[in-house]
């Protein structure tokens, strides 16, 4: 039987105030915090100082290298909502939100929300700090809302699928382990070198993971690089993901606390 | 329906696998009352909470709580009721009024009344000055006397306290108390568990004692202690002769025998003509006791008389 009293009509109401709550958790979580406003200078720093000299990719590797830095940061800031979520479902506050008569579903969702304000905060800071560095992307006003477009459906289908994590999980620091499998995604893909320089054996997977067409049709987007499929089958993979991971996320939700 | 109970519960069952929690258990809480569930780790309270509290469906009996269903109803009744569970229900990186002014908003207050609200709630509970910190620094008897706030914002009709003082020093457990004490004159209800015979004691109307997911036995705080005395009186022999011979002359009345330290146990009721006219009984000569001790009644007495076993708690501590 199923123990959620879902009340359509108090859930934009129910999820604003679960909204207010995620955003200022995540701002005053000063590690997780500070860890991702770091990460994407620290990641940008290091491809472009550190690594950039030895990898030939046709462009100025700042320019290639920009929206791989921005997909591996806004995976890792999507995935902290596992660990948030794991928090709420195994402290006393479920019991509590669950005895008041709140849609279950505004619980996920300030989470996924939250992390969609945050990963939009660390975009602009790896795009601030590329530019700084010489980063000089060619789009236009369209171009550049299409790319976060792109980016916003990545964010929210990874938000769902770090929710559906931390239903499952009983510690943070086992909600902590997905963080780091969404951060090293992108390094099989065309994120940071260009996959035909990779062993032979792994261009199957690099070529059909979905971080490849996402981090192909930014790039399309924003530097007038060919767009080919990338943007069909990034919008396929995500929406794919999405649906799964919202599904997944509810079902595991629903069992749980039941 | 003013002379429905604020909650009546039948033949409650529950069981994980063939594990079973709950064997039936039948309660009846008058609206405005204290209900106490008293019993040992393990014996079915918390399960029950949530079962009352809609949190978890029973595998088989019916609970109506505040007028409602608790399976069939249960938005109605989680509108009419509150829980507080053994796990803090607050954010630590919010602070305390941050805390307060959220339920509010969650209990559908618009935003100034669920200021108002929570402001209000802080002044009751002596949470004025720490309101604006966060919760994080908060010392244990302040996050429960906020998480109870939080409780109260909606003004619940039932109240459900499972375990409110378990971790708590003597100090923010006598805060606990006169918090409860406090509720009792808005005439709310308030269902209480506890593993504490002093505090369902000083607290609760009716009492329930629950063991191995059975209610096996109800009553007001002085019903109960009737039946288990209250106190117990501990008589150290001279010599295993003299331990003998007490036994021997106490009969059934001993409650508890450690021969190796050669000392019986006897129910008492505490009061000094009593104690001394049981020692002129079975130690007319003045000989046989070395010396004597009277404890309060512990849940553990209650458990032996009510039972005839002794709770887990009890085997582990026993021997020191």
């Amino acid at each position: 039987m199923s123990d959620l009293a879902l009340r359509p009509a108090s859930l934009p109401g129910d999820s604003l105030v679960m909204l207010g709550r995620s955003v200022r958790l995540s701002i005053r979580n000063m590690d997780a915090l500070f860890t991702a406003l770091l990460l994407p200078i620290m990641l940008m720093l290091l491809f472009v100082y550190l690594f950039g000299g030895a990898i030939q990719t046709g462009t100025e590797y700042v320019t290639y290298v920009v929206p791989g830095v921005i997909v591996l940061c806004a995976g890792f800031g999507s995935s902290l909502t596992a660990v948030a979520v794991t928090q709420d479902m195994n402290g006393g506050i479920m019991d509590r939100f669950r005895s008041m008569d709140i849609s279950a579903g505004a619980v996920l969702g300030g989470h996924v929300v939250a992390s969609i304000a945050r990963n939009l905060l660390s975009t602009v800071l790896v795009l601030a700090v590329g530019f700084l560095i010489g980063f000089r992307p060619e789009a236009g006003a369209l171009d550049f809302l299409a790319a976060f477009g792109v980016l916003f459906l990545y964010v929210l289908a990874f938000s769902w699928v770090a929710a559906a994590v931390g239903v499952l999980t009983r510690s943070a620091e086992a909600a902590n382990g997905f963080t780091f499998f969404v951060m090293f995604l992108p390094y099989p893909s065309s994120a940071f070198v260009p996959v035909e320089t990779m062993p032979t054996w792994i261009h199957g997977f690099a070529e059909n993971q979905p971080m490849t067409p996402i981090i192909e049709s930014m790039r399309a987007l924003l530097l007038g690089t060919p767009m080919g499929n990338s943007a069909w089958l990034a919008a396929a993979w995500c929406a794919g993901i999405l649906v799964a991971a919202v599904a997944t996320a509810t079902f595991l939700f629903r069992r749980r606390i039941s | 329906m003013p002379d429905e109970p604020a909650i009546e519960a039948t033949g409650l069952e529950k069981s994980y696998g063939d594990v079973s929690v709950l064997g039936g258990v039948d309660l009846t809480v008058a609206r405005g009352s204290v209900f106490s569930l008293l019993g040992p780790n393990g014996a079915g309270k918390t399960t029950t909470v949530r079962i009352l509290s809609t949190l978890l469906p029973a595998d088989a009996g019916t609970a109506r709580v505040a007028g409602y269903d608790v399976r069939r109803e249960r938005s109605q009744v989680r509108r009419s009721i509150s829980l507080t569970g053994q796990d803090t229900a607050i954010d630590e990186l919010q602070t305390g009024a941050e805390n307060l002014r959220m339920m509010a908003r969650l209990c559908r207050l618009p935003r100034r009344r669920a200021a108002a609200r929570a402001d209000e709630l802080l002044e009751r509970f002596d949470l004025v000055e720490a309101g604006s910190r966060r919760v994080g620094t908060y010392s244990g008897g302040m996050r429960r006397r906020l998480d109870l706030a939080a409780s109260l914002i909606a003004r619940p009709e039932v109240i459900f306290l499972d375990e409110p003082t378990t971790g708590l020093d003597p100090r923010s457990r006598q805060q606990v108390w006169e918090v409860v004490t406090g509720l009792t004159r808005d005439g709310v209800t308030i269902f209480l568990t506890t593993q504490y015979l002093e505090e369902a004691d000083k607290l609760a109307d009716r009492i329930a004692v629950v063991d191995g997911g059975r209610i096996v036995a109800e009553g007001t705080a002085a019903q109960l202690k009737a039946q288990v005395a209250g106190h117990r009186l501990d008589l150290v022999a001279v010599d295993a002769l003299a331990f003998d011979e007490l036994a021997r002359r106490l009969g059934r009345r001993v409650a508890g025998s450690e021969p190796e330290r050669l000392t019986l146990s006897v129910a008492t009721d505490g009061q000094a003509g009593h104690v001394r006219a049981l020692l002129d009984e079975v130690d007319p000569t003045r000989r046989a006791v070395h010396r004597f001790t009277v404890h309060g009644a512990t849940l553990d007495d209650v458990f032996l008389t009510l039972t005839g076993h002794t709770t887990e708690t009890t085997k582990e501590t026993a021997g020191v």
